[in-house]
């Protein structure tokens, strides 16, 4: 099993910086790094080789114009979701910058679109060979918690945790692009759960967006969680096709954001799996 | 406008009632009509004449305001007799008309007739009011920053064609696989296949941002002919064909089953689902990589190039035509503006040019709100992709051929707000306008 390894730069902020992106092959660090509860599995027996994609061998640099960089930025973008993500912070990478690795990302809450300045680093393996594997994303961000959601989210969590009006919704947002402002935590809820199974399904050969939040319900809090059935809609943009997940989801401002169950839905009835066969 | 102020002045007088026995049964003709009138919400003025009294002494200025008074002859006096320096104009039932003009002439009143017949020029009146409502409609009441039907788009064209006729003409190139026509716009100040500039939109149909920047592009191209300059100038020696609705079986399919829809609705034999991707069917590397074998693939590329007939119509027109300079297809999302190849990393010849030029075209893009695109061969910034329709017209010798992704990168995706299509559209324009104009000054 070869590896092929990024280090990436994220700056969170519109300002630019001057980090650069390098790439080593050989032996990599061991990985180990601190997760959240219910974040991707960690692989076994890491074999370090010099295999590496060849856009990046003929140049060493990751050209921030070509897929490559912004596949591997995306994933990272699930990653930080998947960490730090809530009804009230869903993290956006917004441009690679030309001539260096640099990723503005864009952190927004439910009343000001902010941006937060301070730097977070990043690396990313994507394991090669037969069988899926999750990407390894390794990550440390300040910046982030410079943006306070938690009065927002304290009065939101609050508001939904008396079982006694269990809300839903559907198609979020709708057709024309709307998103009642009731349903805006909901749908970036759901684009953060989202963020756990596209970090999950992640290789150098994808790059994954959710479409839109087909419909959610919510569940009767448990264990102080608030708890979610979503079934979301994903964009894989390289085989172009939209991809079915129900999602069982809890949050609370203290535990975060968790996905506990994940199933694929077939793409129609009358197909087998999804399609898999772009060549 | 004049014809306005003639309707608003006509006043309901139908419904008074007659002074003596023997009129009742007149009278009585009189109500049925103004009721059946009532009923279509539109009273008629079949024969009604209206004429103009010259005043010329107070004594006639006496007997023109007991006429008024008396409801006998059911007069409707426009201008009121109020002295000898201003007219009197006084709209006469065509049942009345003998009987009054007896009378003024028996009292020496002169009148002349100004309206003869005023029901035909109520219905000139309103004729016109339609068309200007057409042409407002095409320009000023449609709404740009909203996603409209197929139907609705289909009937602002034609309002644009209505409102530009030296400029724009609608061209049907064919139908669609369930047989809706599609129609280019042409932009064109004459010649005969002068050398010409391609843009289509909506190939892909769940795209909706690209359709809505396909008309308000069309509209803007059309409204800034004779006061923009280099749009005018580029008028003189080239034509612009827009197809905005370019998989439109997709669109109608995106509006009333599935939003996100992106193929045509062929029928695809021994499969159960539909469609094929019109960007992988192009006759450029067809089924190799990037491209489905399965049809039901949202990337599928179908049976044979050229096999989608909203393909084929396209084909045939380019080949036939024979003079395209250009060729500028509009997807969504992701902000970039890439030009060939899809079907092979391996640079087209021409690709410093073309690099350039979209750096250039996307550097006056950014300067209108900011967005930011990259710029890249297909195969390099997005995905090796075969099939598509740029690396088709390029191989054909059109050598500036290029696609634009819009917005958004991934927040919104395919169902980016309405409220961002004129931004987009406007800034996008910038950089059509842009590529365009290097087009123009580099004949070749």
């Amino acid at each position: 099993m070869g590896w092929t390894l990024f280090i990436l730069l994220v700056v969170l902020t519109v300002v630019h910086g001057n980090p650069t992106m390098t790439v080593r092959t050989g032996s990599g660090p061991t990985v180990g790094f601190d997760q959240h509860p219910n974040s991707v599995p960690l692989g076994e027996d890491i074999q370090t080789t010099t295999e590496v994609v060849e856009e990046v061998m003929t140049t060493g640099v990751l050209n921030p114009s070509h897929y490559p960089a912004r596949r591997a930025a995306t994933v990272v973008q699930h990653y930080l979701n998947t960490r730090y993500g809530s009804p009230y912070r869903w993290i956006f990478f917004s441009t690679v910058h030309s001539g260096s690795s640099e990723v503005g990302v864009e952190v927004e809450d439910q009343h000001t679109l902010g941006s937060v300045s301070g730097q977070c680093s990043a690396e990313l393996f994507f394991p090669e060979g037969e069988g899926q594997s999750a990407p390894q994303v390794q990550a440390s961000c300040e910046g982030l918690h410079q943006s306070n959601t938690t009065a927002q989210e304290e009065a939101f969590y609050q508001q939904h945790r008396a079982s006694n009006n269990l809300v839903s919704g559907n198609n979020i947002p709708d057709s024309y692009g709307h998103v009642e402002p009731s349903m805006k935590p909901f749908w970036q809820l759901g684009g953060v759960a989202s963020s756990f199974i596209m970090l999950r399904e992640s290789n150098e050969s994808t790059l994954y967006n959710m479409a839109q939040v087909a419909n959610f319900t919510q569940l009767e809090t448990e264990k102080d969680q608030l708890r979610f059935n979503y079934h979301v809609l994903l964009h894989e943009m390289i085989s172009q096709e939209i991809i079915h997940w129900k999602l069982l989801v809890t949050w609370s401002p203290e535990q975060g954001v968790q996905v506990l169950q994940t199933e694929l839905q077939p793409k129609c009835h009358h197909c087998e799996a999804p399609p898999n066969t772009t060549n | 406008m004049g014809t306005m102020h003639l309707l608003l002045s006509i006043k309901a007088g139908a419904l008074r009632a007659g002074s003596s026995g023997q009129d009742t049964g007149r009278m009585k003709v009189l109500v049925l009509f103004a009721l059946l009138a009532a009923a279509n919400c539109e009273k008629v003025f079949i024969g009604d004449q209206v004429i103009r009294v010259n005043v010329e002494s107070e004594e006639q200025i006496l007997l023109l305001r007991a006429l008024e008074q008396d409801t006998y002859w059911d007069l409707d006096f426009w201008l009121h007799p109020v002295n000898t320096e201003v007219p009197v104009d006084i709209r006469v039932p065509s049942s009345s008309l003998y009987a009054v003009k007896d009378y003024l002439r028996a009292h020496n009143i002169q009148f002349s007739v100004m309206i003869s017949n005023l029901q035909e020029l109520l219905d000139e009146e309103k004729a016109e009011m339609e068309e200007n409502n057409m042409s407002e409609r095409s320009s000023k009441s449609f709404n740009f920053g909203a996603y409209h039907s197929l139907e609705t788009i289909y009937s602002w064209m034609d309002g644009l064609v209505a409102a530009h006729p030296n400029l724009v003409t609608k061209e049907q190139i064919g139908t669609s696989y369930e047989g809706r026509p599609m129609y280019v716009l042409k932009f064109s100040t004459g010649g005969d296949k002068r050398p010409a500039i391609w843009v289509d939109s909506g190939i892909h149909s769940r795209e909706w941002v690209s359709q809505a920047t396909g008309v308000w592009t069309a509209n803007q191209i059309a409204s800034d002919y004779g006061t923009d300059a280099s749009l005018t100038s580029l008028l003189k020696t080239m034509d612009i064909y827009l197809l905005i609705l370019a998989n439109p079986d997709g669109y109608v399919h995106s509006h009333t089953s599935d939003r996100m829809w992106r193929k045509t609705r062929s029928k695809n034999p021994g499969s159960m689902c539909r469609g094929v991707d019109p960007n992988r069917n192009w006759d450029a590397g067809f089924g190799g990589p990037g491209a489905s074998t399965n049809p039901c693939s949202d990337s599928y590329h179908g049976p044979s190039p050229h096999s989608e007939i909203e393909v084929k119509n396209v084909v045939n027109l380019v080949k036939n035509h024979g003079n395209f300079k250009s060729f500028i297809s509009i997807h969504a999302y992701s902000q970039l503006l890439m030009y060939p190849y899809g079907y092979t990393c391996t640079d087209a010849l021409h690709a410093a040019e073309l690099d350039s030029v979209g750096r250039s075209a996307v550097q006056k893009l950014s300067s209108l709100h900011g967005t930011t695109y990259k710029v890249g061969s297909i195969c390099k910034i997005i995905y090796q992709a075969s099939g598509g329709s740029i690396d088709w017209t390029y191989n054909l010798g059109i050598k500036y051929s290029f696609a634009f992704e819009l917005r958004d990168t991934g927040r919104y995706g395919f169902i980016l707000p309405a409220n961002q299509i004129i931004p987009t559209a406007s800034e996008t324009w910038l950089a059509l306008k842009d590529i365009m104009e290097y087009v123009r000054d580099h004949s070749y």
